[in-house]
C-alpha cells in the first residue's frame, strides 16, 4: 500500500457534539436520564405540542459555561438561541433550538497531549455553543415503520467546533482524548461515546505537502470511538489520496464509516443541499451572563489534568509515563493522590494503582469509586511492604484478601500470618536450620561459593513459609561465608 | 347573585344553540355542557369557601388557537381537526382560578392568520352586526360573541391586530397588552415576537379585569415579563367618566391620511373632543415609520411562522396523510392537506424570507426597520405624550367575500400592527358608527403602562356613552 503521507498532507477538523450532564433537559423539566421505557420522559414542552414554550435550564448553562472555561475558551456575556430549521419525525418542533452567529464562547486553544511526545500540540478551538439533542428513530425495531423515541428530545449539549488544525489521525486522536479528559475533570459529561454522550464528525482533506489552500473536505459520520475515528480519518484520506493522484476532484459529501469492512462510504445523497433557515429563536430572549458568574464558575472549576500533572510531578516526583497513567481518569488521580499523601511515596503509591488496582477494576469491571479497598487502606498496606512488614507476594496475598474481605491490611496480615520476619535472631535460627539441613551447600557456600546465596535465602523463605525478610537474609548470610 | 350553575348553563346553551353555524354566524365551535357545568360547580364551592373571584360564575369563549382542557384546540385548520390539548394556557389557569369558566371555543381564521375569519376551515363567522359583513379577524369569532351576546368576555390572540381589528368592526371593547404581560403558554403560536393574548369584552372594565387576571410573570414563558401586576381599581363609584386632567394624547398624523374615510375621521374627531372635554392635553404628533409597518410585519411574521407551524407534521398528533409512500410523501401530502391557502401562503413566504441568500435582504433588513417604528413610539412617549389615540382600522366591517386581493386584507391591520411590532399595549373601544356600522377608536400607551390606558378607555367610554353605538 502506498504511504500517501509522502506525498500528501491530511487536514483534519473536528465536531464534537457533547451531552451536558444535567438532572432536566434543556428546556423542560423532563428528566434527561439515560435508559428509561421509549417517551417516558416527556412533556408538552419536549414532544412540542401546540402552544408549549421552551424555557432555558439554569444547570444546563453552568455546566456549558464550565466546559468553555476549561477548555479555554472566551465567554460572550451575551449569546442568542437560534432556531435550526429541518423537518425529520425525532425532531419534535421542527427545528432545534442552537445557537448560531452569537455562540456562547469563542477563540479556545486545546492543547493535546500526543502519547510518546513530551511536548503538547495546541489546536485552536473555534467556537462553543449550546444546542438540544433530537429524539431517537429506531429503524428496526417494528418491520416496515420507524418507531420514534422522544426520552432524548431536548437533552442539552454543547457543540465543540476546532479548526482544521489538525494534520494526522493521531493527531485527531490525541485532540478527542484531550477533550475528554478535559470534559472528564470538569465534570460537565459522561463523555461516553458508547453511550452517545459523545459524538464525533470528522472533516478531512487532503493537500499536497506545501500547499496553503485547504483541500475539497468531506465529513465522516457515523463513528463510534476514538480509535474508529482514527480509522475512519486515515481510509477517508487514502481515499482521497487517490482520487487526487489520478487527477480527480474530490466531492463534498457525508462519508459514512463502516466499521465492520473498516471503509467509508458516501451517505445517501440528499436531493438538494439543506438550508437550516437559522434565525434568533424569539420564545428566548438573548442568554446575558453576569461577568461575577462567569467568574464563580472559573474560581470552582476542579483542577484541570494539565495542572494536575504539574503539581503531582513537584509533590510527588514521578515520572512522565506515570503521570500520564494516574492522571487518565479524574477519579483515579483523585484515588492515586489520597494513597500517595497517606503513604507518602508517590512512586510507590503509582505502581500500586496502575498495577495491581488498575488490574482488579479491570478484572472485575469495577469503577474505582466502588472499589472496595479505598486510598487510606492501600496506604497503610504500602506502608507495611515500605517499613519490611511484608514481602511483595505477601503483600500481593493481603491485596487481594483485602479486595474480598474490606478488612485492613494489618488484620488480614496477621490472620493470614504472613508478617514479614526481620528479627535476626528468628532469621538467623532459621538460616542455621537450613545450612544444617543442607550439608553440601553449606561447605560450598562457606567455602566462598557466592552465588548458592540465591538457593540458600529460597531455602529460608521455604522454611519460613515466605516470611522472612529475604534482603535481611540476604545480609545476615554474607556473615558466614569466608 | 343568581345561581352561578344555572348562569353556565344558560350560557353554554346559547353558545350549544349557535354551534355550527346553527344562528347563521358561524361563531362557536366547540361546547363542553358537562366539563363547563362542572367548572361551575368547583367555582361555586370555591366562591363559597370564600375565594377570592373577581369573575365568579363569569363565562367566557375562548379563541381556538388557545390551550383548553375538555374542548379540542384546533387553530380553526383541518390539520389539528379533533386535537384536544392534554394541558391548558398558563392565561386560562389564571382566569379559572379568579372564578371565570369557559363555556365555549371561538372561530377564528386559519391559525390567526387572516384579518376577516374566512380563512377558518369550518367557514367564515358573520358579525352579529350585520351578517352580510365580516367580524373582522382573526379573532372574529371572540368579538362575534361578545357582540351577540354569548358571553361579555372572550379570549381572542393578537399578532397584528387580531383583537383590536375585530372589536372595532363588532363594536366591542378589545384589549392587546404590552408584550410579556401575559403568557404565550399554551397560545398556539403564530409570530412568537408579536403574539400576545388579548381581550374581547362588552366594556372596558370587563376587558381590564380579564387582562389583570391573565397578567404576570409565568415561569413557562421566558417571554412573560417580570413586572408586577397593577392593583384592580374599585368600581366606578359614579356614572361620572374620570378626569383626563394632565394626561396628554398625541394624534400621529400617519393614522389619519387623507384618505381616511371621512365619517370614520368625524367618529375620531368626536371622541378627541370628548378627551379634551374630559381634561386631557391634545397634540399633534408623527411616527414617522408608520408607512413600513405592513411590510415589515409581512416578513417577520410569516418567518417566525413558517418555523412555528413545522411541528404539525403528521407524526404525533392531528391526521396524518395515509399509505404515503415516503417520508417525504407523508409530510407533503399531510401539510398540502392540513393547511388551507392563507396559511400556506404564509409558510411559502416566511420560508423564503429566511432562505439563505434572501436572509440579509428581508428578515434581518426588517428587524431593522421594526427596530425604527419602535423608536418612533419610544420618542414620542418619551416627549410627555401618554397616550396615544387613533382610528383602529381605515374603514368599517368590509363584506364577506369583498376582499380577495390578500394585500387588500393585508392593509386592514395598517393601524394596528403598529403596537404588535413596537411590543406596546393598546385598546380598541366602540367611538360611534357610520352608515350603522360600528367604529372603532385606538388608545396605545407605552410599554406596560395599561392602567393609564385602561383609565383613559373607560373615561372616554363613559363620556361617549350611548353615542357609541350609535
Amino acid at each position: 500500500m502506498t504511504d500517501w503521507s509522502k506525498k500528501y498532507e491530511m487536514v483534519v477538523g473536528l465536531e464534537v457534539h457533547v451531552q451536558l450532564k444535567t438532572r432536566s433537559k434543556a428546556f423542560c423539566a423532563c428528566s434527561a436520564d439515560f435508559g428509561a421505557p421509549p417517551n417516558v420522559n416527556t412533556c408538552p414542552v419536549c414532544l412540542a405540542l401546540p402552544g408549549a414554550l421552551p424555557v432555558l435550564n439554569a444547570e444546563a448553562v453552568l455546566l456549558a459555561v464550565r466546559a468553555a472555561i476549561a477548555l479555554g475558551f472566551s465567554v460572550n456575556l451575551k449569546s442568542v438561541f437560534a432556531r435550526k430549521n429541518y423537518f425529520y419525525p425525532d425532531l419534535p418542533k421542527g427545528y432545534q433550538i442552537s445557537q448560531y452567529d452569537q455562540p456562547l464562547a469563542v477563540q479556545g486553544t486545546l492543547h493535546a497531549r500526543i502519547p510518546g511526545e513530551t511536548a503538547t500540540r495546541a489546536i485552536a478551538i473555534t467556537r462553543l455553543h449550546m444546542e438540544e439533542d433530537a429524539g431517537k428513530s429506531v429503524h428496526d425495531r417494528y418491520p416496515h415503520m420507524t418507531a420514534i423515541d422522544l426520552n432524548r428530545a431536548g437533552v442539552p449539549l454543547v457543540e465543540i467546533v476546532s479548526e482544521p488544525d489538525m494534520r494526522s489521525a493521531a493527531e485527531a486522536g490525541a485532540y478527542l482524548r484531550t477533550l475528554k479528559q478535559i470534559l472528564e475533570y470538569a465534570d460537565v459529561s459522561d463523555v461516553s461515546m458508547e453511550e452517545g454522550s459523545l459524538r464525533v464528525d470528522a472533516n478531512v482533506s487532503a493537500r499536497l505537502h506545501g500547499e496553503s489552500k485547504l483541500g475539497t473536505k468531506t465529513e465522516v459520520k457515523n463513528v463510534n470511538s476514538f480509535s474508529a475515528v482514527e480509522r475512519s480519518l486515515q481510509s477517508e484520506f487514502e481515499r482521497q489520496c487517490e482520487m487526487l493522484d489520478r487527477g480527480e476532484n474530490i466531492l463534498q459529501q457525508t462519508m459514512i464509516w463502516d466499521a465492520s469492512s473498516g471503509t467509508v462510504r458516501p451517505a445517501r445523497s440528499k436531493e438538494e443541499s439543506q438550508d437550516y433557515r437559522y434565525f434568533p429563536e424569539p420564545d428566548l430572549p438573548a442568554l446575558i451572563l453576569k461577568p461575577a458568574f462567569v467568574k464563580k464558575v472559573e474560581s470552582d472549576l476542579p483542577e484541570l489534568p494539565q495542572k494536575m500533572r504539574e503539581r503531582f510531578r513537584s509533590e510527588f516526583g514521578i515520572a512522565d509515563a506515570e503521570l500520564d497513567a494516574v492522571t487518565a481518569d479524574p477519579r483515579i488521580a483523585a484515588y492515586f493522590e489520597g494513597v500517595a499523601r497517606a503513604h507518602g511515596d508517590g512512586g510507590h503509591a503509582a505502581r500500586w494503582v496502575m498495577g495491581e488496582v488498575a488490574a482488579a477494576l479491570n478484572e472485575s469491571a469495577t469503577r474505582i469509586q466502588d472499589f472496595p479497598i479505598r486510598a487510606p487502606q492501600l496506604a497503610e498496606l504500602l506502608d507495611m511492604i515500605r517499613d519490611g512488614k511484608l514481602s511483595h507476594t505477601a503483600a500481593k496475598a493481603v491485596f487481594a484478601n483485602m479486595r474480598s474481605t474490606g478488612k485492613t491490611a494489618p488484620v488480614i496480615a496477621a490472620e493470614l500470618s504472613v508478617t514479614q520476619v526481620g528479627d535476626d535472631s528468628q532469621l538467623e535460627q532459621w538460616i542455621d536450620e537450613v545450612l544444617a539441613e543442607l550439608p553440601a551447600e553449606a561447605a560450598r557456600f562457606r567455602g566462598g561459593e557466592k552465588k548458592l546465596t540465591g538457593v540458600l535465602v529460597g531455602a529460608v523463605m521455604k522454611k519460613s513459609k515466605g516470611r522472612a525478610d529475604p534482603k535481611k537474609v540476604n545480609a545476615l548470610l554474607g556473615k558466614y561465608s569466608s | 347573585m343568581r345561581n352561578i350553575i344555572d348562569i353556565i348553563n344558560e350560557s353554554v346553551q346559547r353558545a350549544a344553540d349557535m354551534q355550527y353555524g346553527r344562528d347563521g354566524l358561524n361563531i362557536i365551535v366547540a361546547t363542553n355542557r358537562g366539563a363547563s357545568i362542572a367548572a361551575a360547580e368547583e367555582v361555586a364551592s370555591g366562591y363559597g369557601r370564600g375565594d377570592t373571584m373577581p369573575l365568579a360564575g363569569v363565562p367566557i369563549a375562548v379563541k381556538d388557537n388557545i390551550a383548553t382542557l375538555d374542548m379540542p384546540t384546533t387553530c380553526a385548520s383541518r390539520i389539528l381537526a379533533g386535537y384536544i390539548s392534554p394541558y391548558e394556557a398558563t392565561a386560562i389557569t389564571r382566569l379559572r382560578k379568579g372564578g371565570a369558566v369557559v363555556v365555549a371555543k371561538t372561530n377564528m381564521d386559519e391559525f390567526a392568520m387572516g384579518s376577516s375569519t374566512e380563512t377558518s376551515a369550518y367557514g367564515p363567522t358573520r358579525n352579529p352586526v350585520d351578517p352580510e359583513r365580516a367580524p373582522g379577524g382573526s379573532s372574529g369569532g371572540s368579538a362575534a360573541a361578545v357582540a351577540a351576546g354569548i358571553v361579555n368576555i372572550a379570549l381572542g390572540s393578537e399578532t397584528g391586530g387580531s383583537v383590536r381589528q375585530p372589536a372595532a368592526f363588532c363594536g366591542v371593547v378589545g384589549v392587546k397588552p404590552t408584550y410579556g404581560r401575559v403568557s404565550r403558554f399554551g397560545l398556539v403560536a403564530f409570530g412568537s415576537s408579536l403574539d400576545q393574548i388579548g381581550v374581547c369584552a362588552k366594556s372596558v372594565r370587563e376587558a381590564e379585569l380579564a387582562t389583570y387576571l391573565m397578567s404576570g410573570l409565568d415561569p413557562l414563558d421566558a417571554t412573560s415579563a417580570d413586572v408586577a401586576v397593577p392593583p384592580m381599581r374599585d368600581a366606578a363609584q359614579s356614572d361620572k367618566p374620570a378626569s383626563l386632567k394632565g394626561v396628554t394624547v398625541g394624534l400621529p398624523a400617519e393614522y389619519f391620511p387623507d384618505s381616511l374615510d371621512p365619517e370614520v375621521r368625524a367618529r375620531c374627531d368626536g371622541a378627541v373632543e370628548a378627551m379634551r372635554a374630559l381634561g386631557a392635553t391634545i397634540v399633534n404628533v408623527s411616527l414617522p415609520h408608520t408607512a413600513l409597518a405592513i411590510p415589515v410585519y409581512y416578513i417577520i411574521a410569516p418567518a417566525e411562522a413558517s418555523s412555528n407551524l413545522a411541528r404539525f407534521d403528521g407524526v404525533r398528533y392531528g391526521p396524518r396523510a395515509a399509505n404515503a409512500a415516503d417520508l417525504r410523501t407523508m409530510y407533503d401530502a399531510t401539510r398540502s392537506k392540513g393547511f388551507g391557502a392563507e396559511v400556506q401562503r404564509r409558510i411559502l413566504l416566511g420560508t423564503y424570507v429566511l432562505s439563505h441568500g434572501y436572509y440579509d435582504a428581508y428578515y434581518r433588513k426588517a428587524q431593522a426597520v421594526r427596530e425604527l417604528i419602535s423608536r418612533d413610539f419610544t420618542s414620542v412617549f418619551g416627549s410627555g405624550v401618554d397616550l396615544l389615540f387613533t382610528p383602529t382600522t381605515p374603514t368599517p366591517a368590509f363584506k364577506l367575500g369583498a376582499v380577495t386581493d390578500p394585500y387588500e386584507m393585508y392593509m386592514s391591520d395598517i393601524f394596528t400592527v403598529t403596537a404588535n411590532l413596537a411590543g406596546i399595549p393598546a385598546i380598541s373601544l366602540p367611538i360611534g358608527r357610520v352608515r350603522g356600522l360600528p367604529v372603532g377608536g385606538q388608545l396605545l400607551a407605552k410599554h406596560f403602562d395599561e392602567p393609564r390606558m385602561f383609565l383613559a378607555a373607560e373615561a372616554l367610554e363613559s363620556a361617549l356613552g350611548q353615542g357609541a353605538h350609535q
